[in-house]
């Protein structure tokens, strides 16, 4: 009896865990040992070769691709956390009854839970060469034939991303803020802090956890994806996600592997960063 | 002097938090409208006449493109791509809400690994989605498994549902009073009693949400789906494939059922969720 009781939580983990370990673990091993393998144009072949990440390394395109998935990592991010600070802080400070707190943060979490390619194609009517933005300029007189620059641009893959993936930003953030002492405010302003002083001495500190629990997300996010990429940038703009695609499509497996073992290494690096600047663990 | 820079400044600071009094909420007003805009656009598009197109202005009125969704396609087979993800995600659910609440009801135990077993879970959200396609790709493969919706793109989706729902099944428990559960043991209650009538009501409403929230992000799933559905589509795969080869607002219609399917399915669970809460307060 007590030796299965003690057993109980393995056996109440156990599934979980196996899906993890055939799921997540099994497929990152296989990749690494796939990133070693030959490949001869066709085929791919069991071997060891440092080629494709030596390829990774010395060619020009390549790392003008992991550049760019950097740069609309950093640009989404930057965005998302402008506009998600002031909205989960909204959220959190400024409505004062439970009920419409959870209302207001319900809108803003529906329409996450909808369809993502269709949230990237909700903003054609906006952005396309006779959309709304365009009809506006040129209705204002701003400009005087349609700009081309709105769809199939890197800023237009940079407002999908941002409307896809803010909410993971603004959750963590409402979150981190939602715990904050109350009194530690009312202390602050009682003592004569300003407003701006209360931002930065506690408020921004005391959500800085949240903050970069919404930036794990959204980098990873960011750095995993190729949909919004193709879609909203026409293919004009690549990112490693796309690039690992396109090289899965024409079968080169380990050359795809090994992409992906860098881009997994990025994104770790990135991670691990935030996590020695930020203790998160009083958030979990 | 130094008194009357001191009310000077408590003035201003009067002045400026008024200011961000009408800030705030305008601010929170504007992200709204980023978020609902695009998705009300495709809405109020999708009801053009027979010559309508992709952007605004409406031409005509009609049921005209929200009926072609159901007829014969040229370019695709929406019913049955919806029958895949409707049924994968109904599987994802069940299957994210037994093995989160097993785990969940396991980490209220101490036992060795605890730590390890929650990294790897939450580690899952930090792996770029294109890995986890690409490696369960190549393991199906050399394990000579179909590759297929409801095999390997089932374990994929799986990878990132369970997460979420391990979260915030820690968090549930670790609001969950234990006294309720040891009252009902001293009783007599044999364990698999206690469950099902004491803690199981009291999660109750949790496990909707939980189980909403799986459903939600496997139907909407890409990039872990994409490589990995074998030769048939699910939804989204459905329609980024059409969003390379139709021009007409069928486009639109099918994201406005989509999205309809999301509202009333969200509608439905919080409902649900509200009335279970109600009934457990009154039983309190």
């Amino acid at each position: 009896m007590t030796q299965s009781k003690a057993l109980r939580p393995y056996l109440l983990a156990a599934p979980q865990t196996l899906v993890f370990l055939f799921g997540l673990v099994l497929p990152i091993a296989v990749i690494l040992i796939v990133s070693f393998w030959n490949f001869n144009g066709i085929a791919t072949t069991p071997g060891f070769t440092l080629r494709h990440y030596i390829g990774i390394f010395t060619s020009p395109a390549y790392l003008s691709t992991y550049i760019n998935t950097l740069k609309f990592a950093f640009l989404v991010w930057l965005v998302c956390v402008l506009i998600s600070y002031p909205v989960a802080y909204y959220l959190a400070f400024r409505i004062k009854s439970t009920k419409w707190q959870t209302i207001l943060f319900l809108i803003c979490t529906v329409p996450f839970l909808t369809s993502n390619i269709i949230r990237m194609i909700s903003w054609i009517p906006f952005l396309g060469r006779e959309g709304l933005i365009n009809k506006a300029l040129m209705g204002l007189q701003i400009v005087d034939r349609p700009v081309e620059m709105f769809l199939f641009s890197d800023f237009a893959v940079i407002l999908a991303m941002v409307h896809l993936y803010c909410l993971f930003m603004i959750a963590p953030i409402f979150n981190s803020m939602m715990k904050i002492d109350r009194a530690l405010i009312s202390a602050a302003e009682d003592l004569g802090a300003s407003a701006f002083n209360i931002q930065k001495r506690i408020i921004l500190p005391l959500s800085a956890p949240g903050i970069a629990i919404g930036t794990i997300f959204v980098v990873t996010l960011v750095m995993g994806e190729f949909a919004t990429m193709r879609l909203m940038s026409g293919g004009k703009s690549s990112s490693v996600g796309y690039l690992i695609k396109n090289q899965i499509d024409s079968l080169q497996y380990p050359a795809a592997a090994a992409n992906a073992i860098v881009l997994l290494t990025l994104t770790l690096l990135i991670v691990f960063a935030i996590l020695r600047v930020v203790d998160i663990r009083k958030q979990l | 002097m130094a008194q009357a820079t001191q009310s000077l400044s408590s003035s201003s600071e009067k002045k400026k938090r008024s200011l961000s009094d009408y800030l705030l909420p305008g601010f929170f007003g504007l992200f709204v409208l980023f978020l609902y805009g695009p998705m009300f656009a495709v809405f109020l598009l999708s009801f053009q006449g027979p010559e309508g197109q992709l952007f605004f202005p409406m031409r005509g009125f009609s049921f005209h493109w929200i009926m072609a969704v159901f007829g014969p396609q040229r370019v695709g087979d929406f019913v049955t791509a919806f029958q895949r993800s409707l049924l994968l995600g109904l599987s994802i659910m069940v299957i994210t809400v037994v093995l989160s609440v097993m785990a969940g009801l396991a980490f209220r135990y101490r036992f060795r690994g605890s730590n390890l077993i929650f990294y790897l879970t939450i580690s899952s959200l930090i792996v770029p989605s294109i890995l986890v396609s690409l490696g369960l790709g190549i393991v199906f493969n050399l394990l000579n498994l179909p590759i297929q919706w409801y095999s390997s793109a089932l374990v994929g989706h799986l990878t990132w549902t369970l997460p979420f729902a391990f979260l915030i099944m820690l968090g549930i428990f670790g609001r969950f009073n234990p006294a309720y559960e040891e009252a009902a043991r001293d009783l007599g209650a044999s364990d698999r009693t206690t469950f099902w009538r004491v803690v199981f009501p009291l999660i109750a409403s949790s496990v909707i949400g939980v189980g909403l929230l799986g459903f939600t992000l496997s139907y909407d799933e890409f990039t872990r789906t994409s490589l990995i559905s074998g030769e048939t589509n699910t939804l989204p795969l459905e329609i980024f494939g059409m969003t390379t080869n139709v021009t007409s607002p069928a486009l639109y219609a099918l994201g406005t059922l989509t999205t309809i399917f999301s509202f009333v399915l969200i509608g439905v669970a919080l409902f649900a969720m509200q009335k279970l809460e109600q009934k457990q307060k009154q039983a309190k």
